[in-house]
């Protein structure tokens, strides 16, 4: 059916595997479970169907690598659910987005200019194509320690000291629901001729939302990484890469095949078509729901007494320019215990498993799989961790923003030649040659090229004393840590 | 016709009951209920298909599930049910005079009003002047009571539906603390024979021993509900469930239930060895 034009009722790689179903093909190609009929083991666990529809690329289903019919179609239609002139279909996780993003925009040298409360994943991208990190103080909000978004004053005066960077990025919202003033930055930097990505990991619902901030694309974005598999419900490693009007899409697709598999999980993609189905056929109903949701928890939650479960009154017009409702994070000072220690609490006496415990903060995702029971033992478990076990707040730290201090580009800094220090005095004013971070929320409290501080140090010893796991070392234990010899 | 209602109780065991006819069925926000009227147990409630109570059985789970505690706290003013929708709890409770106050929270406004129409038996609860219906989540309600109740009865449903947050630590922390120094807290506490009751039996108990330092396991015979053996759990701030029984003044009130008598009482906590092996592991 050439010509027919295409609706949000369709998901075409779905459809395109319904249909292998029905022809029942004879499997002399890989993978060589064959149907999952070779590993009776798994097949049993993971389902018969699911096993099916684990296949590889051929005529009728398209490759990712140069897609031409049913892959075309659903990025095609994903471009238009989100409101953006291109979508690509990404299955080596968000990371695999940003990666991609990043490397379309700058090479060796470049300059991007970045907030400093960025997931891993971006200043990874650096290490690849050795462009410089120009960041960005991201405020603090000193009573909840948590870093916020960009002042619009320090992106222009980022962008008059930096007249040769190349692009700018921002977070769109961070992990704790924080939007910075998203379509000023794209205007101001489109004006002086810098391309603005989004890294919209925790933003997909964005694009269906009433009372919510506004999306990349919606805000004149040149390029953005959008997890659909947090909010937006698809698999786990499935996400979209938006491109706006601006963006040479066969460039970015040649970017993308440098690291892309091959072999792209039919699972995957089809949750990405019948994810994006679902959201633009049900996307608005969804997020309201789950904003009602999280609305609820978090005025009981502030009714119970010493947690503070914030939201817009946050929003100063700068650096919050806009606040995520359908985010619930919780700040646990006041009762004496670390975002952490609460996090611990929850899973471990009440089989309550939520998203991140950090230093002063607790965040639960909230979704459309979440039901009110679930929610009301959420805050039933907070209140009785309120009645066991607050305790005296003296003698706990707030998270507070520590400048970097760049001295080699990340790339520089990662392939130089090193030595492995003990993490103490002895390797204060060092160079460091790789991350250390909390994960979640995976925001580095080192990265490589940077000088390490005497409060750098003491900050990774008190998040290690609380609990906090410590990545990104090639020390796995993060005892040591590899400095420029 | 030959029409009969059935539960599987295991994956390998059925248990039937012949039905004259269906006198309701309706889906609430919440649950599947039925009614049913048949030859031997009389009118029968049913949520999701899982038996909850016949006419004919009801006494014993009723009386054993109110009057334990109620022999055993001298002065009980407030009491708080969870669960509940039939009335059964509140027709037993009614019998007491000095009682003030019953706060009965349940979730599901529809079972309460099928009940109403269909179960008079147990539904005639309502009518005590004393009682104020709350439609709520029972953990939502009994996180903003403090220091309130003298006993909590937790009438609830199988941890796997709308139940589920009435088996949770947080649930019985709550619980803890909406009751009084000397308040007594009894719930409905599945059966120890099949396997799958048994381990929700013994998680349930897990979590309660962890909110309350005292808390004893009885028992009763209720021909309808999975293995006919079921549990109930006896957690309490300050009373001994046998060596604080005032038998006497109890008998005193002259209400004569069914089942419940001052000396069953003491055996119902006399516990089954293999049941005995199974809490002591939790304890």
């Amino acid at each position: 059916m050439p010509n027919t034009p295409l609706s949000q009722h369709q998901a075409p790689i779905y459809e395109a595997l319904q249909e292998l179903k029905r022809m029942r093909l004879v499997p002399f190609d890989v993978p060589g479970h064959k149907r999952g009929r070779g590993n009776k083991e798994l097949t049993s666990f993971l389902g018969e169907k699911c096993l099916n529809v684990d296949v590889n690329s051929m005529k009728q289903l398209d490759n990712l690598c140069h897609p031409i019919s049913v892959i075309k179609e659903a990025e095609e239609l994903a471009a238009e659910a989100f409101n953006a002139a291109g979508a690509f279909f990404m299955v080596g996780g968000t990371t695999s987005s940003v990666q991609a993003m990043i490397l379309s925009v700058v090479g060796r040298g470049d300059k991007l200019i970045l907030p400093r409360n960025v997931h891993r994943s971006v200043i990874n991208s650096l290490i690849l194509c050795g462009a410089v990190p120009v960041y960005i103080n991201p405020q603090t909000d000193s009573n909840l320690g948590i870093s916020l978004g960009m002042s619009l004053r320090d992106v222009e005066a980022a962008i008059k000291a930096n007249p040769d960077a190349k692009a700018i990025l921002v977070n769109n919202p961070t992990y704790y629901g924080i939007c910075s003033n998203l379509r000023e930055i794209v205007r101001l930097s489109h004006q002086h001729g810098l391309l603005v990505l989004a890294d919209e990991a925790h933003g997909t619902h964005f694009y269906f939302g009433e009372a919510l901030p506004p999306s990349a694309m919606a805000a004149g974005a040149d390029l953005s990484s959008v997890s659909m598999h947090k909010s937006g419900g698809s698999l786990t490693q499935s996400s979209f890469l938006l491109c706006g009007a601006a963006v040479n899409q066969g460039y970015v697709r040649q970017i993308i095949n440098l690291t892309q598999t091959t072999s792209a999980s039919y699972l995957l993609l089809s949750s990405l078509d019948i994810s994006r189905r679902n959201l633009a056929l049900h996307g608005r109903e969804i997020f309201a729901g789950v904003s009602e949701m999280a609305e609820y928890a978090r005025k009981e939650i502030n009714a119970i007494g010493d947690y503070i479960a914030y939201s817009r009154e946050l929003v100063n017009g700068d650096s919050v320019f806009d606040f995520d409702i359908s985010k619930l994070a919780v700040n646990t000072l006041n009762l004496g215990l670390a975002g952490k220690e609460v996090y611990d609490l929850l899973r471990d006496e009440y089989d309550i498993q939520i998203e991140l415990g950090d230093i002063g903060n607790i965040l639960a995702y909230i979704s459309v799989g979440d039901t009110e029971k679930n929610i009301e033992r959420l805050i039933g478990a907070l209140a009785e961790i309120r009645r066991r076990f607050k305790r005296d707040k003296s003698g706990l730290h707030k998270a507070e923003y520590i400048n970097p201090i760049v001295e080699l580009s990340p790339q520089e800094a990662f392939y130089s030649q090193k030595e492995s220090l003990p993490i103490g005095s002895g390797c204060i004013g060092r160079i460091c040659t790789e991350f250390v971070m909390c994960y979640p929320p995976g925001i580095p409290i080192l990265a490589p090229g940077e000088r390490i501080s005497a409060e750098i140090v003491d900050y990774i010893r008190y998040a290690k004393e609380k609990g906090c796991s410590l990545t990104g070392s090639e020390d796995m234990d993060v005892e040591f840590i590899n400095v420029v010899r | 016709m030959d029409l009969w209602y059935s539960e599987f109780h295991t994956k390998n065991v059925r248990f039937s009951i012949k039905v004259e006819k269906q006198l309701y069925s309706g889906q609430s926000g919440f649950q599947r209920i039925d009614v049913f009227e048949s030859p031997e147990f009389g009118r029968f409630l049913t949520l999701d298909g899982y038996m909850m109570l016949t006419e004919r059985d009801e006494f014993i789970y009723h009386d054993m599930i109110t009057h334990v505690p109620m022999a055993v706290h001298p002065r009980v003013r407030n009491i708080l049910v969870i669960g509940a929708g039939d009335g059964g709890v509140l027709r037993e409770l009614s019998k007491y005079p000095y009682i003030e106050s019953i706060d009965v929270v349940e979730i599901d406004a529809m079972v309460v009003e099928v009940c109403k129409k269909y179960l008079p038996q147990t539904a005639c609860g309502f009518e005590d002047k004393r009682v104020r219906l709350h439609i709520q989540d029972g953990l939502k309600f009994v996180r903003k009571c403090e220091n309130e109740y003298d006993l909590i009865i937790v009438d609830s449903t199988d941890p796997f539906g709308p139940g589920e947050g009435l088996f949770t630590k947080e649930f019985y922390g709550n619980c803890f603390k909406a009751l009084r120094e000397d308040g007594i807290m009894v719930n409905q506490h599945e059966s120890p024979f099949y396997k799958d009751d048994a381990i929700a039996m013994v998680r349930a108990h897990k979590r309660i021993v962890e909110s309350f330092e005292l808390s004893r396991m009885y028992q009763a015979h209720i021909p309808t509900y999975p293995s006919g053996h079921w549990m109930f759990g006896f957690s309490t701030k300050k009373y001994h469930p046998i060596k604080d029984l005032r038998a006497e003044e109890w008998n005193k009130l002259g209400l004569k239930p069914q089942y419940y008598n001052t000396n069953l009482h003491k055996g119902a906590f006399y516990l089954p060895t293999y049941v005995e092996a199974m809490l002591e592991d939790v304890e």
